[in-house]
């Protein structure tokens, strides 16, 4: 072998690459096509998200988890307001439970569509994401009519939701569920079989179950290797365990299975939106408790009590007991968890988040070895990383 | 067979009475307080043991207690999906003082072995790749130790006249201001805000 052949490059993918999926610096060394080493320099998005809600009240600290994975935004304030409602002893009403419910569900759809629609955008098929994006636009439109905000909701707090969904919302929410399959079939006739996209995705970047286990896998990721787990059945939270779903599990663990994964857990988030559509219970949406969700608007005006409480919420904030509690959720990406130290005060004491697309980006190396450049692209799209949750 | 989580416990002490300080149930969480030295032992112990089978490293973290003897806590969360468990393995690491590396045991421990590192300044022997990982290139100091400002000490930004990004210390036109705005009287409070008890 000469010593040109012999030599190994370095190549830098991204920041600016439009497959790193956002501010990816990744490092690969090289031998021609073949990668041997890569190493994804991250933190070019850190904003700091756990020193600053160290400084913030519980109220305060909420608005931080929507813009972690800006995509699923309430999967991940979920986590927050569990850890809070359990180191404080809350229970929720049924109604503000099942409205948490029916709105992860949402976001897990609006998370699935992006991140199977760019995709297969980056493997070279371009229709899906202009068909994705419409169904996206619309799931967004009802995070605006529940909280008034398409992307950064601060919908969920802890005791339940600040506003209560009117009927009309939730009949639009109906109607779409009935519409959406349609779109996801459409999808699924231009991907699923498709030649060029099989070609690209099919037994590349190929994880075993021991692998995904000691390498920290969770979400449709390790369910790509056949692994049945998901928190929503394992640990249910909120109104999951009265709900009626189904676990799809890949057999391979490549890049195409965790594609299908992730189709078929759409069509299980319909089916899960649906029934918690049709057992909507009525009721209060929040606890009636003052010193943890605000009183109504009406009684502020008359009550001079309901005042001083709207007052103190909004400064000192809710007093959570001295504790701990390591809180996971199933998040779209995976296991979302939040580990909370309380120190009896209005603020947290330490709050650890724990992104799930932290340990599959570490993972990237052990899949990408020996693989070609084009691949990387590949398996960088089927692992469904977002920056905000990995940098904090 | 599927222990319930208390008598976990005392199966862990058990067979770790060298290792394992104590065991406790903390808001119906286990928590396992290993001593510095054996905490890789006490890992692949939950890692193989039958009884835990805690396959899966979910998290490592730090946290920051000035006020302690041993300045830091490690906390390391894992899960056991064959028994549906999880557990939290806590360790007490000093200033200073290195802490065993966990990536012998489970892979996912580097990065997040890196993490804490680069934000609390505690090294880790053994790793094989120890370097800051969320910061920036030639950032000085651990920002989330107790005693890092919020503000942290440097700016950065463009400069016009040299063509380049330029680091400069941070200037605040007025005082960072920290609004408290606990009221002291009231009947409600649980415990001074200093931090929580040592437990163990």
């Amino acid at each position: 072998m000469s010593a040109a052949e012999d030599q190994t490059y370095f190549v830098n993918f991204g920041p600016q690459h439009p497959a790193a999926h956002g501010v990816l610096r990744l490092v690969l060394g090289m031998t021609g096509e073949v990668v041997e080493r890569a190493d994804p320099h991250i933190g070019l998005l850190h904003r700091g998200t756990e020193k600053l809600i160290e400084h913030k009240t519980y109220l305060q600290a909420t608005p931080y988890f929507d813009r972690l994975d800006y995509v699923g935004t309430m999967n991940q304030e979920h986590a927050f307001v569990l850890a809070v409602e359990k180191l404080m002893g809350i229970e929720v009403p049924a109604r503000g439970k099942m409205i948490r419910t029916l709105y992860c569900e949402i976001g897990r759809i609006l998370n699935h569509i992006l991140n199977i629609t760019a995709y297969v955008m980056d493997v070279g098929g371009m229709t899906p994401v202009l068909w994705g994006f419409e169904e996206r636009e619309k799931l967004m439109e009802f995070y605006e009519r529940a909280c008034g905000a398409r992307l950064h909701a601060n919908y969920f707090r802890p005791g339940g939701v600040a506003f209560d969904t009117p009927q009309a919302l939730l009949d639009d929410i109906a109607a779409w569920t009935e519409t959406f399959p349609k779109i996801l079939d459409d999808i699924e006739t231009l991907v699923t079989e498709n030649r060029i996209f099989k070609q690209r995705t099919v037994d590349i970047g190929v994880v075993s179950q021991e692998q995904a286990l000691d390498w920290g896998f969770t979400g449709p990721n390790l369910r790509a290797c056949g692994i049945p787990w998901d928190l929503r059945r394992a640990q249910p939270y909120d109104s999951y365990a009265e709900i009626d779903f189904d676990i799809p599990i890949g057999k391979h663990g490549d890049c195409y299975d965790r594609y299908l994964v992730r189709m078929v857990e759409m069509r299980e988030s319909v089916k899960i939106m649906k029934q918690c559509l049709k057992k909507m219970p009525g009721g209060p949406c929040k606890v009636d408790d003052r010193k943890v969700s605000p009183p109504p608007r009406a009684e502020m005006k008359r009550s001079m009590e309901a005042l001083i409480h709207h007052f103190k919420l909004f400064t000192e904030g809710l007093r959570v007991p001295a504790g701990e509690t390591y809180t996971a959720v199933e998040a779209p990406k995976g296991e979302f968890a939040v580990y909370l130290v309380s120190d009896g005060s209005n603020r947290p004491y330490r709050c650890k988040i724990r992104a799930p697309g932290y340990a599959h980006l570490q993972a990237l190396e052990m899949m990408g070895k020996g693989h070609m450049l084009a691949d990387i692209v590949a398996i960088i799209g089927s692992i469904d990383i977002v920056f905000g949750e990995i940098d904090r | 067979m599927t222990l319930p989580i208390d008598e976990l416990g005392q199966a862990i002490l058990a067979a770790l009475p060298e290792d394992v300080i104590s065991v406790h149930l903390d808001a119906g969480e286990l928590v396992v307080l290993a001593r510095m030295p054996a905490v890789v032992d006490v890992l692949t112990f939950l890692r193989d043991d039958s009884n835990c089978m805690f396959k899966q490293l979910m998290d490592i973290c730090g946290v920051d207690f000035p006020d302690r003897e041993h300045r830091f806590e490690l906390v390391y969360n894992l899960l056991s999906m064959k028994h549906n468990q999880r557990v939290r393995v806590k360790l007490a690491v000093d200033e200073g003082d290195a802490a065993p590396t966990a990536t012998g045991v489970f892979s996912t421990a580097g990065w997040f072995e890196r993490e804490v590192f680069d934000m609390y300044g505690i090294p880790f022997d053994g790793h094989p790749d120890l370097r800051r990982i969320l910061t920036d290139y030639n950032f000085e100091g651990h920002p989330l130790r107790k005693d890092f400002p919020l503000t942290g000490h440097y700016e950065v930004r463009y400069d016009d006249q040299t063509k380049r990004i330029v680091y400069e210390p941070v200037k605040l036109v007025q005082e960072f201001r920290n609004f408290d705005a606990v009221s002291p009287w009231e009947g409600m409070v649980q415990s001074p805000a200093k931090g929580p008890e040592a437990k163990g």
